[in-house]
């Protein structure tokens, strides 16, 4: 490991297929990331590269079937999350590891309060007396910044705002001092002011509370200002993985380049005409043969097609998924 | 406004579109939503404007209004040369195609039940007078116009991605040769890299057909690269408008100041050094704006003023619009 830390979570191999009418859609294709303490890492990623589900497999929340994880192994606090049993598992769910999710219009209960709410992990999982749930609530919703907090206890989720009820979100997934904390895409449904307040809060919780983030996404932007690590996937693949800055100067793989390039920026040069990534992201059916990215890569050779990338180291903590860095490749080449 | 040699194609001033609250048994009103609260601006041939603010701010309420898709509450709006602020509706539909709108669900907003030639046709059937030969030559130049396959023809919505349905929706706004089109939130839905496809074809459709655009979005980044000029919305009325760069490099109401830091930079260097404006609280109710500016219940640099009079919106610099008591001579 580089920086010497302990992961918190280690993922190696994982895959997941879901079983349709179509063929197996081959959701996750042996991805492997691990976490390390107070570190947040960023995983960006269109829609449908697997980035949700990845997240899905490893804390037991998909459908099986048509769901099935295939192989891969999850350690968590000395556990494989994926062979302990459903009641292990819920135990750490909501407990050790929070998770947030996107849209908090949906995901909080419409008929119970959000005091109620808030309480309910800390009663589960703590053992905590209604007395004490409901006080150690209260400080939650204080810590992420609602006003008022002991009134709005009562108060129901229609009540509240958008960026309130994921200020409720949040203090739901930390309720139980998680060490991970999971979060898809938890501003997307936000404005961006009210995107820059969660951002801020979240920041200063991660310094406060000194928790691992993993943060997915598919704003660029967002990543650029709170990761410290970042993995791009695609096609249910890892294609990318780099320390921020060096993700951002020194893109290698043919997508993250691309994809940098396709957003405008709101402070530097205005490009005359925006970079496109000509096609569609594939929906990949049936075991991969080929590089996911080959039919919209500038830069495909005929090896592409033939055969699987895996990931290549290219620098420190720095790789990627592409042949043009499969050492056997330019070898070959050369 | 008036010096500027372009010309008008739409002007827009004072419209007001206000929603009746009704409430109680006998369903009697009570009170509004002010969604759009009085806003004013032109649009010059050949330029695209951007409307940006945030949700529930009245932008897609305001585009609708400016294509009389309601009766609006009051204002003038002038098309063309023409007044339809208050055109009944039946003699307005003989205005239609000339202003058109594309929808930012293009899921929702494409008959599934309809081939794609059927779904383009039907403004040509519904305004025209082309042969059934004529009409299917020209869906097949709208086609190909947008990016699409001529042979997709018959196929229905659900055989296409989101980036091409949205291309339909696009095929469709052009059947009949409109000249302004409202664009409301046309790449929202869309992934990242199919976005910068959507927008390119707007520019190139833009370009090729002398087209004029109203683009709502909340993408600021997005809006700064199509936009000529930039009107920034907060719960109903435009707090500033200004030409693209002027906005972006010195905005001078206070939201609009915010609203642009608070735009995440997708340059780690970059945003790491930027100081945002981080706003407290949430949007008021439109129903119950507050006393004096609309904004002066977040505003960091507000006044005693503020919470008394609101501010007239007025051109502040040359160009450069915004209602705010900061920039008040007197």
């Amino acid at each position: 490991m580089p920086n010497g830390a302990l992961p918190v979570l280690d993922v190696q191999g994982l895959k997941t297929v879901f079983k349709t009418r179509g063929g197996e859609v081959h959701a996750v294709n042996d991805v492997s990331f691990n976490l390390k303490a107070g570190e947040l890492l960023g995983v960006v990623g269109e829609s449908g590269s697997g980035k949700s589900v990845t997240m899905m497999s490893l804390l037991g929340l998909l459908p099986m079937p048509p769901a099935e994880i295939r192989a891969g192994r999850v350690m968590f606090d000395g556990q494989d999350l994926l062979k302990v049993s459903a009641e292990e598992l819920r135990k750490v769910r909501g407990g050790k590891i929070g998770f947030i999710f996107q849209d908090p219009m949906t995901s909080l209960n419409p008929v119970f309060s959000v005091g109620y709410q808030i309480a309910e992990p800390l009663r589960k999982h703590m053992g905590m007396s209604k007395k004490e749930a409901a006080a150690r609530s209260q400080e939650l919703l204080e810590l992420v910044g609602i006003p008022d907090a002991e009134r709005r206890l009562d108060d129901y989720p229609h009540q509240f705002s958008g960026g309130m009820r994921q200020r409720v979100m949040i203090a739901i997934a930390l309720a139980c001092d998680p060490q991970v904390l999971i979060a898809d895409e938890p501003t997307t449904a936000l404005d961006v002011t009210i995107q820059a307040q969660i951002l801020e809060l979240m920041q200063e919780l991660r310094e406060k509370l000194g928790m691992a983030v993993i943060w997915i996404t598919h704003d660029l932007g967002v990543i650029a200002g709170i990761a410290d690590r970042v993995m791009v996937m695609y096609g249910g693949q890892v294609v990318e993985h780099a320390p921020v800055q060096e993700l951002f100067s020194n893109p290698q793989h043919p997508y993250t380049a691309a994809l940098l390039k396709t957003i405008p920026s709101i402070s530097g040069k205005r490009a005359a005409r925006l970079t496109v990534i000509e096609g569609q992201p594939p929906l990949v059916v049936g075991a991969p043969t080929s590089c996911p990215f080959r039919e919209r890569c500038a830069k495909a050779m005929p090896v592409c097609a033939v055969k699987v990338p895996t990931r290549y180291e290219i620098g420190a903590g720095h790789d990627t998924a592409c042949l043009l860095a499969d050492p056997l490749e330019v070898a070959n080449a050369g | 406004m008036l010096d500027n040699p372009k010309k008008a194609l739409v002007s827009v001033r004072d419209v007001k579109m206000h929603f009746p609250i009704h409430t109680g048994v006998l369903r009697r009103k009570t009170g509004a939503v002010k969604a759009v609260d009085g806003i004013t601006f032109d649009i010059m041939e050949g330029e695209t404007l951007g409307l940006v603010g945030e949700s529930g701010c009245g932008k897609s309420t305001a585009g609708r209004a400016v294509l009389r898709l309601y009766d609006i509450t009051s204002g003038e709006i002038t098309m063309d040369g023409i007044e339809i602020g208050s055109t009944p509706q039946s003699q307005l539909r003989e205005m239609r195609p000339m202003m058109q709108m594309v929808f930012q669900d293009p899921q929702a907003s494409l008959n599934p039940r309809m081939t794609v030639e059927a779904i383009i046709r039907e403004p040509l059937d519904e305004h025209t007078t082309l042969t059934a030969q004529e009409k299917r030559e020209k869906v097949a130049e709208l086609m190909d116009a947008v990016g699409l396959n001529r042979a997709f023809a018959k196929r229905y919505p659900q055989a296409f991605s989101g980036g091409q349905r949205q291309r339909i929706g696009i095929a469709r706004a052009l059947a009949l040769n409109p000249k302004f089109i409202v664009c409301d939130e046309p790449i929202a839905a869309l992934d990242v890299s199919i976005q910068a496809q959507v927008v390119n074809l707007l520019e190139d459709l833009q370009e090729k057909f002398g087209l004029t655009y109203l683009f709502i979005s909340h993408d600021l980044s997005m809006v700064r690269h199509i936009a000529t000029r930039v009107a920034v919305m907060y719960l109903g009325k435009i707090v500033e408008l200004a030409e693209r760069e002027t906005l972006f490099a010195e905005p001078l109401h206070p939201y609009a100041k915010a609203l642009l830091s608070a735009v995440p930079e997708p340059d780690p260097a970059l945003a790491r050094k930027t100081e945002r404006i981080i706003l407290q609280g949430d949007v008021p109710s439109p129903s119950n704006p507050p006393k004096g500016c609309n904004f002066c219940t977040r505003c960091p640099e507000v006044m005693d003023i503020c919470r008394e009079v609101e501010p007239e919106y007025r051109e502040v610099k040359p160009r450069q619009f915004a209602a705010c008591h900061l920039y008040n001579e007197t």
